[in-house]
């Protein structure tokens, strides 16, 4: 909302400067957006009289005048303009000025002849016909009567005019207006607020009521209908004050009963809409729902399609107005009007904005109505167009007002406890000063029954925490001593989950892995890019109905398409390597189409590629479970059946033989969708199962007392046997001292022949409660040995 | 015999000196004092002296082996310190080549901010909430006093799964969730992420982050409000920092506020970044609304509390310069390995 200070200073007196205006006023709730000053770029332009204008020697179309600015020496300019003769009045831009838009003007040649300055159009000037209706349209401005010479054009025309733009919050639609801001702007500063005086003498005589009648058949989406006819209507351009008013407030000025809607409606925040009487069939009005599928066309001269809805303004006949929206072009005023209709009415909000929205038609009028007003303004605003009507002399008012208004809205009492009040805010406001700041914002206080009467332009004010903000506001929310809560005192802390995703996070850094967010929706075509099974559950998803397109429709059941998208980004923009590791949800419906929330499941996805292959992504794994005290407990497992990895090279990470995670190559195939020319590695890791799984207890191991024996043995086995059969093995046998066995080497070659392996362990044997001696240990590596050869077919190599 | 022995001494002093290498040092030690060597034939000789020669010779004997034995070891010392020079002048190395890093990761820019304030509100006696991110209507909206046809709900574009179900807009509904269990007084925070209908482009996304505080409690005031605010604002951006708290409208909140902190860019003074106010807005706040509590099963006629909620994107971009926020969510290793 754009509020031109001079109009706001009608109403109330402020005398700050603009710079304090804006802070004072933005501390006591009414937040400014910024302010700008009308006219402010204009500079060195000043009233001047032609003198002579002659003909220039070198062009046909250029003429040279001398004008005279009120100084000793009159100033030769050249121009163009062809709508000047000796004697007019213009304004002159002097050598060095500025006009609008930041143009700047010099002494300059004009063909051989040396112009010093340049004569203004109303355009240069920052303006245009409907400010000055007076200017001609293609020249020089001159003025209409006789000026002094030499002033600042910007005082002589009245150009200047500070301009605050401020937000209005949803709560307040009575700030909406200029009457709104005026009344906070007065509270600020605690001085009178004048609401305008509004009388009407309704010349005209006879009575409204014969001319028109009105019938509200919603009344709920249309609460009051007021009307009153103007006769003998003669359409002209506003005065200049008006149209100033208007377009420093935003609005461009047209005519003046344009003028006159659009200026009420600015000042008391109540749209306005004039109808020419004679297009409303049997003059009557009727406000009723539009039929599904009716047609209208707006002032905008688009066909409106209708559905039953929205509300329209109609006459027995056919609709005339879109309510609260647009009014319809068969019965907009024309340049032969004789009497009008003005309309102030009220509707729902929401069905306004509901309306505006569906025909993609958001006017200044339906952006008020859609903030809810109070219908008790609009009896004031229809008489303030009609007496502004006879300020201008634009018709004769006819006596009366169809006021269709059936169940009206009364203020209401809202009790208030000054203790409580203070309570609240933690301040001490006495009762006689939050009398005066009740009163500044009109409501009638009784201190006896510690009540205040609400007025119904404020149904923001419910309850007396609404009461206590407005004493906040104009006490001052500075003043308002910061303190600690005192209260009972709690623990800060993070929960057992969150401490353990916060451990793994680390474990992730430690491990190298930069952490990585992605969004959690995505398009519903990853699935056929991650070769998901038509079938999958997977594919089963929470659909957003309204998205920002189909890339981004579904929450997505997979972390996978995150990752693979990050790490092409990488790939793409040749980084060597990347290693990334997300925590992030994916959300599974319960059931589909989605009826109640789905799981949202926390998942760890690590993603790398780059100069690693599978065992360094499976040793991140490892060490995570080691730092969460659960190596012991999980086992990996060759799993073939991932259909988005690799056959080969994918283990499922399980406890008990419970799958709750797996780590891998990805396939190549995928990988190839994602444009990644390169192995990629993958984990993805359930995070409620590990955090129910992590053992943060640690229970010390005294240190070893007597020294170990190590023993090496290195065997041959086939190919296919894995190291966890061997291993198996080697632990079931070695007996009562074995402390640790460590693979050191694995090796396939030509020495070892084809379809084998050589395999290496180191064996450490140990007693806590005496030194060992060779013949303790012999025995368990013969049994590993004997064993492995039995069970394994593994020959032992000699070394 | 005493002749004897004082030449065998000065040759072993006289050698002593000329050797220049730890192996002939051993085989000059072994040569004058070893069982064949120099001495010992000397001693071996004493037999045939008299009983009154025979003590001073023998005190001689043993001063000329104290002293070569001396003599040797200094000589040793010496060679040894030589050697050792030697050696580490061999061993010098280009200092001002790079050292090997082990590879540490990098927390993501957002973390740093989500986990630095979680820490902030921690200290201060406060527990990390959390909710669904898809969610409720009736969570993210109607508990929080915006009933169906509020004009809040248009503004805040939401997306919508069904009538009912629909992607969180803000952190608020854990507000409600954390009431609703019960359990008083409440000092929780949620930070999470939420969702609003914006085309990505360097200022919006889709997704992003927010930060939700709510406490609760018995003679909680707008006081406390301030300073529980302002201690954050201090904690996060430093002692110089100046709050600004501005009369603002949440459906939630009654009275509500939005707290500005002097601009980071000019320190207060007005620039291009906070238009020229000195100021810039970091969060909404204000004291819980008597509806929303009743809402969520609170008599607030019993208890009072304040809540507030905050961008996280906007504190991140600003604290590290990052002008574009697309960055956030590329995860280009360049990018996150500068935090």
């Amino acid at each position: 909302m754009d509020i031109p200070m001079s109009w706001l200073k009608e109403y109330t007196d402020v005398k700050t400067d603009i710079k304090q205006f804006v802070e004072d006023i933005t501390l006591t709730g009414s937040k400014v957006e910024g302010y700008t000053t009308m006219g402010g770029d204009i500079e060195n332009v000043v009233t001047g009289q032609i003198k002579k204008i002659e003909k220039h020697p070198d062009a046909d179309k250029l003429v040279i005048t001398t004008v005279d600015i009120g100084k000793s020496q009159n100033l030769t300019i050249v121009t163009g303009a062809t709508n000047l003769k000796e004697g007019d009045y213009v304004p002159v831009a002097l050598d060095g000025s500025k006009l609008a838009n930041g143009v700047e003007i010099h002494s300059g040649a004009l063909r051989g002849v040396t112009s010093e300055g340049m004569l203004c159009s109303i355009q240069e000037l920052g303006f245009d016909l409907h400010d000055f209706p007076e200017a001609c349209e293609n020249g020089i401005y001159v003025f209409p009567e006789a000026v002094e010479l030499g002033k600042n054009v910007v005082d002589v025309l009245d150009l200047k005019d500070d301009v605050v733009e401020f937000e209005i919050t949803s709560n307040r639609p009575d700030c909406f207006s200029m009457l709104g801001i005026a009344r906070e702007a007065a509270a600020t500063y605690k001085i009178p607020f004048h609401y305008p005086e509004i009388v009407v003498q309704e010349k005209a005589g006879g009575n409204a009521a014969d001319y028109v009648s009105v019938e509200i058949e919603n009344s709920e989406l249309c609460p009051r209908y007021a009307a009153r006819v103007v006769k003998n209507v003669k359409i002209e351009p506003s005065p200049r004050w008006m149209r100033k008013r208007l377009r420093a407030a935003g609005v461009r000025p047209i005519n003046n009963i344009v003028d006159i809607t659009n200026y009420v409606m600015i000042e008391m925040g109540q749209p306005m809409h004039a109808f020419d009487i004679d297009c409303i069939a049997e003059r009557k009005i009727i406000v009723r729902n539009a039929k599904e599928g009716e047609k209208i066309t707006t002032l905008d001269g688009t066909i409106r399609n209708l559905d039953s809805s929205m509300l329209v303004i109609s006459d027995p006949q056919k609709a005339v107005a879109v309510a609260g929206v647009m009014g319809g072009e068969n019965s907009k005023i024309s340049e032969n009007a004789e009497a009008i209709l003005f309309e102030s009415a009220t509707f729902y909000g929401s069905n306004i904005r509901v309306t505006a929205k569906k025909l993609g038609l958001r006017t200044d009028a339906s952006s008020k109505y859609e903030k809810g007003l109070d219908p008790n303004m609009a009896w004031d605003a229809v008489n303030r167009a009609a007496q502004l009507v006879e300020m201008l002399g634009a018709g004769e008012v006819v006596k009366g007002v169809v006021d269709c208004y059936p169940n009206k809205r009364e203020s209401w009492t809202l009790s208030y406890s000054p203790e409580k009040i203070n309570k609240l805010l933690g301040t001490n406001v006495s009762e006689d000063e939050m009398q005066t700041i009740f009163e500044q914002i009109e409501l009638k206080v009784d201190r006896q029954n510690h009540t205040v009467m609400v007025p119904t332009f404020r149904p923001d004010l419910e309850a007396q925490a609404d009461l206590a903000e407005e004493i906040a506001r104009f006490y001052g929310y500075d003043k308002i001593e910061p303190t600690l809560a005192a209260g009972t005192p709690t623990v800060g802390k993070r929960t057992k989950s969150q401490i353990i995703t916060a451990m793994v996070k680390q474990n992730m850094i430690a491990s190298g892995l930069c952490e990585a967010m992605t969004f959690s929706f995505e398009s519903p075509k990853v699935f056929d890019k991650l070769n998901i099974a038509v079938d999958s559950d997977l594919r089963k998803t929470v659909t957003i109905s309204n998205p920002l397109g189909e890339d981004y429709s579904i929450m997505r059941t997979t972390t996978l398409n995150g990752m693979l998208t990050s790490l092409a980004t990488n790939y793409n923009r040749r980084n060597d390597s990347a290693g990334l590791f997300e925590i992030g949800k994916v959300y599974l419906p319960k059931a589909v189409p989605v009826t109640e929330l789905p799981d949202e499941i926390s998942t760890l996805t690590i993603g790398m590629y780059g100069g690693i292959d599978f065992y360094d992504i499976k040793g991140i794994t490892e060490k995570l479970f080691d730092i969460l005290g659960m190596s012991e407990k999980v086992e990996y497992v060759t799993e073939k059946n991932i259909a988005w990895m690799h056959p080969g090279r994918t283990a499922s990470i399980c406890v008990n033989g419970k799958q709750f995670g797996y780590v891998g190559e990805l396939h190549p195939q995928v990988a190839a969708h994602y444009g990644i020319g390169t192995k990629v590695y993958l984990a993805i890791i359930n995070m409620p199962e590990l955090i129910a799984y992590a053992d943060l207890v640690k229970v010390y191991q005294p240190l070893p007392k007597f020294p170990a024996i190590k023993r090496d043995i290195a065997m041959v086995v086939a190919e296919n046997v894995t190291v966890k059969e061997i291993e198996k093995v080697i632990k079931q046998h070695a007996g009562q001292y074995l402390e640790s066995i460590e693979l050191f080497d694995v090796y396939q070659g030509k020495q070892i022949g084809k379809n084998l392996k050589s395999v290496a362990y180191s064996i450490t044997f140990r007693a806590t409660d005496k030194t060992l001696v060779d013949q303790d240990v012999t025995e368990a590596m013969k049994e590993i040995v004997d064993n492995l050869a039995t069970q394994l077919q593994a020959q032992l190599r000699d070394k | 015999m005493k002749q004897k022995l004082k030449e065998i001494h000065d040759r072993a002093i006289a050698a002593l000196k000329e050797i220049g290498q730890i192996k002939d040092l051993e085989e000059t030690k072994v040569k004058l004092l070893g069982k064949k060597g120099e001495l010992t034939a000397v001693l071996k000789e004493m037999g045939k002296l008299s009983q009154e020669e025979r003590p001073i010779i023998g005190q001689l004997a043993n001063e000329v082996r104290q002293d070569i034995e001396q003599k040797l070891e200094e000589a040793k010392k010496r060679l040894l310190a030589a050697e050792q020079e030697l050696k580490l002048k061999a061993e010098t190395i280009d200092v001002t080549m790079p050292g090997k890093k082990c590879t540490c990761g990098h927390k993501h820019p957002m973390s740093i901010v989500i986990d630095e304030i979680s820490d902030i509100f921690i200290g201060m006696g406060y527990e990390i909430a959390e909710g669904p991110e898809v969610e409720k209507d009736y969570y993210n909206f109607e508990a929080l006093n915006i009933p169906k046809d509020h004009p809040a709900k248009d503004e805040q574009d939401t997306f919508y799964i069904n009538g009912d179900i629909l992607l969180r807009t803000q952190t608020s509904p854990v507000q409600v969730r954390t009431m609703e269990k019960g359990k008083l007084p409440i000092r929780a925070i949620s930070p999470g992420t939420v969702y609003r209908s914006d085309e990505v482009d360097a200022t919006h996304s889709p997704v992003f982050h927010q930060l939700e505080g709510l406490v609760v409690d018995k003679g909680i005031t707008m006081g406390d409000l301030k300073g529980a605010l302002a201690v954050f604002a201090k904690e996060l951006f430093g002692e110089d920092v100046k709050v600004r708290f501005r009369p603002h409208h949440f459906p939630f909140t009654e009275p509500s506020a939005e707290m500005d902190v002097t601009c980071f860019a000019c320190g207060g003074k007005g620039c291009r970044v906070c238009k020229g106010e000195g100021y810039i807005e970091l969060l909404g706040c204000g004291m819980v609304h008597p509806k929303v509590l009743k809402m969520s099963g609170i008599d607030p006629e019993e208890y009072s509390g304040f809540a507030f909620g905050m961008g996280l994107e906007r504190v991140a971009m600003q604290r590290y310069g990052i002008t574009d926020l697309r960055l956030l969510f590329e995860n280009d290793m360049k990018f996150l390995k500068q935090f």
